[in-house]
C-alpha cells in the first residue's frame, strides 16, 4: 500500500524529530509539548498497523493523561528554562557518544538474532481480538494483577502526599 | 471512477457539509444564546443586524477580522500563535467520526453525514478531546500574564479529573451495545423511548451530562474563564481572529457534546414513538427527531448559563473526585452484575 | 505638656456631665490626666493628656461603665493659629457603646513641635487606617504603628494635604506606583496577583494584592486613593450648603442618603430641626435609596459569582427608584435634593403614585431574587462560612450596618438613635449569627423588605406643611417673597453672602447609611466654612479587614467577599 508507507515515513520522521527536541530543548515546555507530538505520532503509526485501538490508548493515557499532568506540574511550579552550564560541550559529546553505542549494540543484537528480517505475520490486531487475547486464560491473571499493582501504587503515593500535608 | 477516488470524493463531500454546517451552526449558536440570555434577563440582545438580529454573527466576525492583532511582548510568540489553531483543530477532529443523523438512500447508494466510521469511534472521541485541553493549556502558558496561567491551571486540572467520568459513564453503554462505534450504540436505542439509554442507563446520563458540561467549561463549571476571578483566564491576551478562534473552539466543543447527548442517550435519530414512519416523502424523519433532541439540549446548556452561579475550584475537584466518579464507577459494577444476572448478559 | 492645663487636681466638670457612667469611670481611672470633660448638643467629649491616650483608650474599651468595643473613627485636627486651642493638632477618636446606645469623642491634643502620639492599633484592630490617614494629612505620626505609611495619598507626595497652611494649588507630578504591597518571604516561589486597580470584580478602582499559592491566598494587602480628591480639604472652603453636592459623590449608589446625613448633622450642630414633611420625604427616600445599594451590593455580588440572571433581574427595580428620584430633584444619580433645614423643593403631584410604582418593583425583584438564589445550592455552597467575621473582630474593626449585623451585633441607628422620624414607624433589624457571607446576604435582603414596610407606613401617614424650616438663620426665604418684600430680599443676600453661621463647637452627626453608621464630624469655629469636616465612611472600616479575612482562603472566596462587603471607592477614598 502506497499510502500507508508514505504515511509510516511522514510520521515516524515527525516523531523522531520531535524526540529530539524533547531532549535538546531548554525551556521544559517546549520538552513537554514535543514529547506529546512524538507520542500522537506513534499513536498514528500503530493505527497504521491496523490496530486503532491501541494507537487511540496511547493518546488517551500518555498524550491525554500523563503529559496533561506534567504540563500542570511544569505551569504550578513556575519551572524556568535550564541555564547553561560551562560543561555542556563536553556533555552533548558523551550523549551522542552513548547514543551511537546504543544503537549499534542493538542492531547488532538484531543481526546477531535473526540474520533475515523476516516480513511480520498477518496479524488481526482489532480490538475484539485484542480483548479475547487479554481476557484469556493465558493473560488474565497477568493483566488483573497488572492492575493491582498500580493501585497499590496509587495507594501508596497518596499514603506518602498525605504525610507531608 | 476508481472505487478508491469515489471513497475519497465522497468523504471529502463530507467533510466540507460537516465542517460547513459547524461553522454554521457556531455562528448561529453564538447569536442563539446572546438572545435567549437576553429574554431571560429582561433584555432583548442583539436585535439591529438583519431581521431579529441574525446578521449579528457576521458582523461580529467582520469586527474580530479587522480588528488590530494585539500580543503581550512578554508572551510566547510561537505558542501564543499555536494555541488557537490547536485548540480548534483538535476540537474539528473529534466531529469527524460522530453521525449526523441517520443513514439515508440517495445517488443510489447508502449514506450517513459522518465523515469516518470507524472502529473505536467513542474512544477516539475521548482521546481527541484529552487533546483539547492543550489549546488552553498553551494559551494560558504562552501569554505569560497571571490570570492566563491560573486559567490554564485551573484548565489542566479540571478537564483531567472530569474526562474520567466523562469515560466511565460510556463504559456501560458500550457494554450494552457490545461495541464502540456511536452508530452502534444508537441502532440499540431503535423502538419505544423506553430503550433510551436515558432510561437503561440513567446513572450514566446523569454523570455524562455533568461532566460534559464540565468538559466544554460552561457554567456553573466555568473556571478556566470565571471572569470575575482571573478576568478571561486563560485567554485574557487574545484579541481579534485569535479570540474568534477559540471562541469557535468552545462552541464546536459544546456542539459536540450535545449531538454525542443526543446519540448516546436519547436515541439519536430514533423518534422513540413504536410505528412511526421512518420517512415522509423521501425525507428521512429522523433528521427531524435528531435536530431536536440537539436543538433542545444545546438549550439546556444556554438554560443552565442563565441560571446558576459557578463553582468554587476546590468544590469542582471534589465534586468530580468524590462524586461523579464513584458514582460512575458503582453503575458500571452495578449494570455488569445486573445484566449477567437478570438482563441476559454474557455468561 | 502645655502649661494651661498643666494641674495636678482633676478639672471642674459639671454635675449633670458628670453623672454619665463612661465620664465618671474614666475621670476615677485617669484622674488628673483628663484634661476635660464636656458634653455639647448631647456629644461626651473626654480630653485626655497624650501619655493617657492608649490607656483612655482601653478604659473606654474595658471599663464596665463604659464598654465602648464599637470603633468608629480617629482622625487628626489642625488648629493652626487658634488662640483658644492649647496645642495646635488634636488627634481625635469615635467610640459607641452597643450595650449602652451611647457614643464617646476622646481627643488629646498633640503639639506642633513634637506630632507623636502612641498607636491605639493594639485596642482597636480598626485604627490602622486612620492613623494612617491621620499621619498622610497631618503628619501626626503614630508611635508603634505596625506600617505607618501614606495611604489616601501617593507615596511620592510631598507635604500633609489637610494642615491648614498646605497650599491647596500646589500640585505634583506622581508616576511611579508600588510593586510590591505584601511581605514576600525569602526564596518563596508563590504567584504575586494583583486584583485591581482596575479587575472585573473590583468595584470601583481599588487594589487588593495576593500572594497565590495555586488557588489559595497566602497573604494579602490592599491599597486605596486611587480616587482620593479630599473632599474633607474642599468642605473647609465650602459654605455649609455648597458641601451637599461634594456628599452626593460619596457613595454614589445611595447618594441621597449622604444629604440626609450631612443634613442632620449640621442641623444637630445649629439645634434647627426640619419640618415633619421634610423629614418624612427624607425617610422615604432614604429607604429607597437604601434598597437600590444594597439591590447593588447582592447582585453585583452574584455576577461575581457567574450566576448573571439575578443582576439583570434585581437591577430593574432601581430605574422606578431614580425615576422616582428624577422627579423629585431633577437628576438621577447625584440629587441634591437635601438642604440644611429641609428639602430643595415640595415633591411632585405624583409623589405617591411613582413611590407605589417602585415599591411594588422592588417587592417584585427582591422576591425573584430570592427564589433564584437562597435555596440555590451552589450559591450556599459558595456563600455558607465564607469570609466569617465574629462579633467581637467585627467591633474592632469598627463594622457597621449590614456587615455588622451579619455578625450577630443588634445596631441599626435609626433603631438605637432614631432620627427623622423613624421612631414613628413600625420595622425589624434583621441580624444574622455566623457573619458569613450568607449571612451578610441574608441581612441585605431581609433590610430591604423592611425598608418597604417603612416607606408604606411613611407613605400612608406623610404629613403636609413646609419642606423646608422658617429659620431665617438657615433657610433662604421663598422667591416669590424675596422679590415682594425687603426684609426677604436681605435675608437672602446676606444667606447668600454670608452662609449658614452655626455657634462654635463641636458635633458628631450620624445616620444609617446603606453600608452602616455614616457619621459627620464637623468642627465649627462659627464662620461660613466648616474648620474641619470629618466623614466616617462606614465601607473604610469594612475595607480594612478585607485582606485579613481572605488570607488563607482561595481566590475565588476573596471575589465572593469583596462583593458582600459592597466597597464603594467614592465613598473609600473620599
Amino acid at each position: 500500500m502506497m499510502i500507508d508507507a508514505v504515511l509510516f515515513y511522514v510520521f515516524a520522521a515527525i516523531a523522531v524529530a520531535s524526540a529530539v527536541v524533547v531532549i535538546g530543548q531548554r525551556n521544559p515546555m517546549y520538552s513537554a509539548f514535543a514529547l506529546v507530538v512524538t507520542l500522537c505520532s506513534v499513536a498514528v503509526i500503530f493505527g497504521l498497523l491496523g490496530s486503532p485501538f491501541i494507537a487511540v490508548l496511547q493518546v488517551i493515557v500518555y498524550a491525554g493523561a500523563i503529559m496533561v499532568l506534567f504540563l500542570f506540574v511544569l505551569m504550578l511550579l513556575n519551572v524556568k528554562r535550564e541555564k547553561d552550564s560551562p560543561s555542556r560541550g563536553q556533555r552533548t559529546l558523551s550523549g551522542v557518544a552513548l547514543a551511537l553505542v546504543t544503537v549499534l549494540v542493538l542492531q547488532a543484537g538484531a543481526v546477531l538474532l535473526r540474520s533475515r528480517p523476516t516480513p511480520a505475520p498477518d496479524y488481526d490486531a482489532s480490538t475484539f481480538e485484542m480483548a479475547k487475547i487479554l481476557f484469556s486464560p493465558h493473560f488474565l491473571y497477568a493483566f488483573e494483577a497488572t492492575s493491582i499493582l498500580i493501585l497499590a501504587a496509587l495507594v501508596g503515593a497518596v499514603v506518602l502526599a498525605k504525610k507531608e500535608l | 471512477m476508481t472505487p478508491l477516488a469515489e471513497e475519497l470524493l465522497v468523504t471529502f463531500v463530507k467533510i466540507v457539509i460537516v465542517v460547513g454546517a459547524l461553522l454554521g451552526g457556531f455562528s448561529v449558536m453564538t447569536w442563539v444564546e446572546r438572545r435567549s440570555l437576553a429574554f431571560m434577563q429582561y433584555r432583548l440582545g442583539p436585535n439591529r443586524t438583519g431581521p431579529f438580529g441574525i446578521l449579528q454573527p457576521i458582523a461580529d466576525g467582520i469586527k474580530l477580522f479587522f480588528k488590530e492583532e494585539v500580543m503581550p511582548v512578554a508572551a510566547n510568540k510561537w505558542t501564543f500563535l499555536a494555541a488557537p489553531v490547536v485548540a480548534v483543530a483538535t476540537a474539528l477532529l473529534a466531529t469527524a467520526v460522530i453521525p449526523y443523523g441517520p443513514p439515508f438512500e440517495a445517488f443510489g447508494r447508502t449514506l450517513q453525514i459522518q465523515i469516518a466510521d470507524i472502529e473505536v469511534g467513542l474512544l477516539f472521541i475521548f482521546a481527541v478531546t484529552a487533546l483539547g485541553v492543550y489549546g488552553v493549556v498553551l494559551a494560558g502558558w504562552a501569554a505569560n500574564n497571571k490570570y492566563s496561567l491560573l486559567g490554564g491551571l485551573r484548565s489542566s486540572a479540571q478537564m483531567f479529573s472530569y474526562e474520567l467520568a466523562l469515560g466511565f459513564s460510556w463504559v456501560t453503554l458500550i457494554l450494552a451495545a457490545r461495541s464502540f462505534r456511536i452508530n452502534d450504540i444508537v441502532d440499540t436505542q431503535a423502538g419505544g423511548f423506553w430503550h433510551w439509554n436515558v432510561v437503561v442507563h440513567f446513572p450514566a446520563f446523569i454523570v455524562y451530562f455533568l461532566a460534559a458540561t464540565a468538559e466544554v467549561a460552561r457554567i456553573p463549571f466555568d473556571l478556566p474563564e470565571g471572569e470575575s476571578e482571573i478576568v478571561a483566564g486563560f485567554h485574557t491576551e487574545y484579541a481579534s481572529m485569535r479570540f474568534a478562534l477559540i471562541q469557535m473552539a468552545e462552541y464546536i466543543n459544546m456542539i459536540t457534546v450535545t449531538v454525542l447527548l443526543a446519540n448516546l442517550f436519547f436515541g439519536g435519530w430514533h423518534s422513540g414513538v413504536p410505528g412511526m414512519p421512518e420517512s415522509l416523502g423521501g425525507f428521512p424523519l429522523g433528521f427531524v427527531w435528531w435536530g431536536l433532541k440537539v436543538a433542545f439540549f444545546l438549550f439546556v446548556f444556554i438554560w443552565l448559563r442563565g441560571t446558576l452561579p459557578r463553582f468554587r475550584y476546590d468544590q469542582l475537584m471534589q465534586f468530580g473526585w468524590k462524586v461523579l466518579i464513584p458514582v460512575a464507577a458503582v453503575w458500571v459494577m452495578t449494570f455488569a452484575v445486573l445484566w449477567v444476572v437478570v438482563g441476559g448478559g454474557p455468561r | 505638656m502645655a502649661s494651661v492645663t498643666n494641674t495636678n487636681t482633676a478639672p471642674p466638670v459639671s454635675p449633670e456631665v458628670l453623672a454619665k457612667p463612661a465620664a465618671r469611670a474614666l475621670r476615677e481611672a485617669l484622674g488628673d490626666r483628663v484634661l476635660s470633660i464636656e458634653d455639647f448638643r448631647g456629644d461626651l467629649t473626654i480630653t485626655v493628656e497624650r501619655r493617657a491616650w492608649v490607656e483612655a483608650a482601653r478604659q473606654l474599651r474595658d471599663h464596665a461603665d463604659c464598654d465602648f468595643k464599637l470603633f468608629l473613627d480617629l482622625c487628626g485636627v489642625d488648629y493652626l493659629d487658634r488662640e483658644d486651642r492649647p496645642e495646635r493638632f488634636e488627634v481625635v477618636l469615635h467610640l459607641y457603646s452597643v450595650s449602652r446606645k451611647h457614643h464617646v469623642r476622646l481627643k488629646t491634643p498633640v503639639p506642633e513641635s513634637d506630632p507623636r502620639v502612641d498607636t491605639i492599633t493594639g485596642v482597636f484592630r480598626g485604627a490602622n487606617w486612620f492613623e494612617r490617614e491621620a499621619w498622610d494629612l497631618y503628619g501626626i505620626v503614630f508611635k508603634g504603628h505596625p506600617n505607618l505609611i501614606r495611604l489616601l495619598t501617593h507615596e511620592s507626595f510631598v507635604g500633609h494635604a489637610l494642615r491648614k497652611d498646605y497650599p491647596t494649588a500646589k500640585r505634583h507630578v506622581l508616576k511611579s506606583s508600588k510593586e510590591v504591597l505584601v511581605d514576600i518571604p525569602p526564596g518563596s516561589e508563590n504567584l504575586l496577583v494583583n486584583i485591581g486597580p482596575s479587575h472585573p470584580s473590583m468595584h470601583g478602582t481599588f487594589r487588593v494584592q495576593a500572594l497565590m499559592d495555586g488557588e489559595t491566598v497566602r497573604d494579602a494587602e490592599a491599597e486605596i486613593g486611587y480616587m482620593h480628591r479630599n473632599f474633607e480639604k474642599m468642605a473647609e472652603e465650602r459654605t455649609y450648603w455648597q458641601i451637599i453636592p461634594y456628599t452626593d459623590r460619596l457613595n454614589y449608589c445611595s447618594s441621597f442618603m449622604n444629604g440626609h446625613g450631612w443634613a442632620l448633622a449640621v442641623e444637630k450642630l445649629l439645634g434647627v430641626p426640619a419640618p415633619p414633611r421634610a423629614e418624612a420625604v427624607r425617610v422615604i427616600l432614604s429607604e429607597f435609596s437604601r434598597i437600590m445599594d444594597h439591590i447593588i451590593c447582592v447582585s453585583t455580588n452574584v455576577v461575581d459569582l457567574g450566576a448573571i440572571t439575578p443582576y439583570f433581574v434585581m437591577f430593574r427595580a432601581r430605574e422606578d427608584i431614580y425615576t422616582l428620584l428624577e422627579a423629585c430633584s431633577g437628576a438621577r444619580l447625584t440629587v441634591s435634593y437635601v438642604r440644611i433645614g429641609g428639602l430643595a423643593q415640595d415633591v411632585p403631584d405624583n409623589f405617591e403614585a411613582l413611590c407605589r410604582a417602585a415599591l411594588a418593583s422592588v417587592q417584585e425583584v427582591v422576591e425573584a431574587g430570592d427564589k433564584l438564589l437562597t435555596r440555590n445550592i451552589i450559591f450556599m455552597k459558595r456563600f455558607k462560612d465564607i469570609g466569617v467575621m465574629d462579633r467581637d473582630e467585627a467591633l474592632s474593626w469598627g463594622w457597621a450596618g449590614p456587615c455588622l449585623r451579619g455578625s450577630g451585633v443588634d445596631y441599626d441607628v435609626r433603631k438605637d438613635h432614631p432620627y427623622s422620624g423613624y421612631e414613628q414607624y413600625d420595622f425589624d433589624v434583621p441580624v444574622g449569627t455566623v457573619g458569613d457571607c450568607f449571612d451578610r446576604y441574608l441581612v441585605r435582603m431581609e433590610e430591604m423588605r423592611q425598608s418597604v414596610r417603612i416607606v408604606e407606613q411613611a407613605l400612608a401617614q406623610l404629613p403636609g406643611g413646609p419642606v423646608i424650616t422658617d429659620d431665617k438663620r438657615v433657610a433662604i426665604p421663598p422667591k416669590s417673597e424675596v422679590y415682594s418684600n425687603i426684609e426677604a430680599l436681605m435675608n437672602h443676600f446676606k444667606l447668600i453672602y454670608e452662609g449658614i453661621l452655626p455657634p462654635p463647637g463641636e458635633t458628631y452627626g450620624y445616620t444609617e447609611g446603606a453600608n452602616g453608621e455614616l457619621g459627620f464630624y464637623i468642627v465649627s469655629d462659627g464662620q461660613k466654612h466648616p474648620w474641619r469636616v470629618k466623614v466616617r465612611p462606614p465601607c473604610y472600616n469594612i475595607y480594612q479587614a478585607f485582606p485579613h479575612m481572605i488570607r488563607g482562603g482561595m481566590l475565588a472566596d476573596a471575589i465572593a467577599i469583596i462583593g458582600g462587603l459592597n466597597v464603594i471607592a467614592g465613598e473609600l477614598d473620599r
